[in-house]
């Protein structure tokens, strides 16, 4: 049966395969699967006790894990607008500059070469609140009299950590509006203002338009990887004070790694990644409606 | 009422002067073409005036406005574009809308103007496609309805037809030909198409390396070009141009061929040159000719037998190839018959219609 000939795709196909299978489908379904025991660390037994739905129902009783989860949609909301408009201003700005604009484009990427653990330790220590750069600042212009505890009110965390955040990935949209910007074709503009736009008009008419599909693949990108905050928070607050800045990454480890359980852990993240999905989705739909009368510019 | 008149325009880019200081006079709901080789200025000329480029000297006024340092929003004019710059993301109607839209006019209003200029041009059925599902000669239509909508003082056209083939270009230059009869407005045209420029303008501006070469109706330039250039590129095919020499013989100058062939030359020439004259003798495919096969001239002709070395059969009229002055010109036969390459026949060369050029300057010597 082997030597059969139509055996033979699948046997040239099965390498692939079984590397497939080995590092994404077995972990996959061994994850789906543990979402319903109560698989402990460390108790591995546990893993072979099917409880059904009970994960998922402690999970959506549980405060915690909505606090999180709504924490963590109003930080994507948050972050992802204020990027954008920033970054929008930035391209728009550097889009005006003629000479050196690949020196700027390159140093707008700093922010993008290091590591997040990083800026979640150089962010640490701006926002401290007894050496921190920005409280020390703000004593010597004599604008505070009392130190601001950034890192430890908790309205105040969650602030710092989108600082932080926007500080890192704003020159991501910039880079990916810049690229719109420096394909938009000139023409409908020269149009937009022989038919009696003015530059606000024709930002608002033409550019913002075709910069639609630009802005829709940049927050697709970009909500995948805020939703996914992790490391800067785990290094700037670790979920503190008190839970306050707790989103759903790093309450998922803190339950899978440190409190062992696992399977609880697992239907989690299967509840987050299937919200990313769903955003994804959202601005994929979004993306090809915008691309829709794209093609015929020319 | 809208003149456009431009007095001493110069267009720079650092150091590098693309139009020289042009004057022009553009009357009220005249068809004007300004046309030229790529690189002359035309365009750049056109977008000066559209407000689209800085005006680096002189003054541009559209009727009593001088407008270099107004915005193209506030010159009431409408533009044309080479790739027709339709607002990808709006329907046909919504294109056409705009302008009217940004001026805040009534939906009524502009309701009503759109379904005028859509039924002018024939777009009605399109009305709610994007450009992205419309053909090249539709886009371009578009872009016209969307120019006549705002009732502008002055169009400007810039190589509107560039983009379409050749069919569609024969068939689009009429429907603006057709527009400028019905909606009548000042028209500025810009083409690199010596055809175009003929049959659309009540007047031709031909213009070279940023200078204006000459103004005048296409039967002017046609029939009286002031200059070697405008002679070789108005007319289709070109002029033939010699190089000559001037002779004086008791019946009057003449001009001498590199064969030695003299061309007695048209009286309205004596007196304008001078023996051993360095010239240029030029004269249309049309003035050269089969016996027999050619409008028969008024005047004197000079009869030679000639080698034929190509014929380019186009219906009604064969273009010929043959040597004559030292070089190959092209002569025109009406009425033709197949003829095969080196077959030797009688032509007549209409010497009525010669011109004369001066070999230095280029310039013509005709009064």
């Amino acid at each position: 049966m082997l030597r059969s000939p139509r055996a033979i795709p699948y046997l040239l196909l099965l390498p692939s395969i079984v590397v497939i299978a080995a590092v994404v489908l077995v972990p996959v379904l061994v994850s789906l699967w543990s979402s319903f025991t109560p698989y402990n660390l460390t108790r591995p037994a546990t893993l072979f006790t099917f409880v059904g739905w009970r994960n998922y129902q402690r999970l959506f009783a549980n405060a915690d894990f909505w606090w999180a989860f709504g924490r963590t949609l109003v930080f994507v909301t948050v972050a992802l607008n204020l990027e954008l408009v920033f970054g929008l201003a930035l391209a728009l700005l550097v889009n005006r500059v003629t000479t050196g604009r690949k020196t700027i484009r390159t140093i707008m990427m700093f922010p993008m070469m290091f590591s997040p653990i990083l800026v979640g330790f150089q962010f640490k220590y701006v926002f401290n609140d007894s050496v921190g750069i920005l409280n020390n600042a703000l004593f010597s212009l004599g604008l505070i009299t009392r130190p601001i505890p950034w890192l430890v009110n908790g309205a105040l965390a969650n602030f710092s950590i989108l600082a932080a955040e926007i500080w890192m990935s704003t020159s991501i949209f910039a880079i990916l509006l810049l690229s719109g910007l420096l394909a938009l074709p000139q023409d409908p503009i020269e149009a937009a203002k022989v038919d009696g736009c003015n530059p606000v008009q024709v930002f608002r008419h033409i550019t913002l338009p075709f910069l639609m599909p630009f802005i829709y693949i940049a927050m697709t990108i970009r909500s995948l990887d805020v939703a996914r905050a992790y490391d800067m928070v785990r290094i700037m607050t670790n979920g503190g004070p008190a839970g306050r800045t707790e989103l759903l990454w790093t309450l998922i480890a803190r339950v899978g790694y440190q409190n062992s359980q696992m399977g609880m852990a697992n239907a989690m993240g299967y509840v987050s990644i299937l919200t990313s999905i769903a955003f994804t989705f959202y601005f994929y739909r979004k993306l090809s409606l915008s691309r829709r009368y794209m093609g015929g510019a020319e | 009422m809208a003149e456009v008149h431009l007095s001493k325009v110069v267009k720079r880019y650092g150091a590098l002067e693309i139009v020289h200081g042009i004057d022009l006079d553009i009357a009220h709901n005249e068809f004007v073409v300004l046309v030229g080789p790529s690189g002359c200025g035309k365009s750049t000329t056109l977008r000066m005036i559209a407000g689209l480029e800085e005006i680096s000297g002189g003054t541009i006024s559209i009727g009593d406005r001088v407008v270099n340092s107004l915005p193209p929003r506030a010159r009431n004019i409408s533009m044309v574009f080479q790739n027709y710059a339709l607002y990808p993301h709006m329907t046909v109607r919504e294109n056409l809308g705009f302008g009217l839209k940004i001026a805040r006019q009534s939906p009524a209003v502009i309701e009503q103007r759109v379904n005028e200029a859509a039924d002018i041009l024939g777009l009605s059925p399109l009305m709610d496609r994007l450009p992205a599902n419309l053909s090249g000669g539709q886009r371009q239509r578009v872009a016209m309805g969307r120019a006549i909508v705002r009732n502008p003082d002055v169009f400007l056209f810039d190589e509107p037809l560039s983009n379409l083939d050749a069919k569609l270009r024969g068939q689009m230059r009429v429907e603006i030909k057709k527009l400028h009869q019905r909606v009548k407005t000042t028209v500025v045209y810009v083409t690199h198409d010596q055809v175009e420029a003929m049959t659309l303008a009540d007047r031709i501006v031909i213009m070279r390396d940023g200078h204006i070469e000459q103004v005048g109706t296409p039967i002017d330039l046609f029939e009286r070009p002031v200059n070697t250039f405008v002679a070789g590129f108005i007319g289709s095919p070109p002029m033939n141009q010699l190089e000559a020499m001037i002779g004086s013989r008791p019946a009057g100058p003449v001009a001498v061929l590199a064969d030695g062939t003299e061309l007695p030359l048209p009286p309205e020439f004596a007196g304008r040159v001078t023996a051993d004259q360095a010239v240029i003798v030029g004269f249309r495919p049309e003035n050269l000719y089969p016996a027999g096969h050619g409008i028969p001239a008024a005047g004197q002709t000079l009869d030679m037998d000639r080698t034929v070395s190509l014929s380019e059969p186009l219906g009604t009229e064969t273009m010929l190839f043959l040597d004559f002055g030292g070089r190959e010109v092209q002569a025109k036969m009406l009425n033709p018959r197949l003829v095969a390459p080196g077959e030797r026949m009688p032509f007549k060369l209409d010497l009525g219609h010669l011109h004369v050029f001066d070999r230095a300057s280029g310039k013509s010597l005709r009064a």
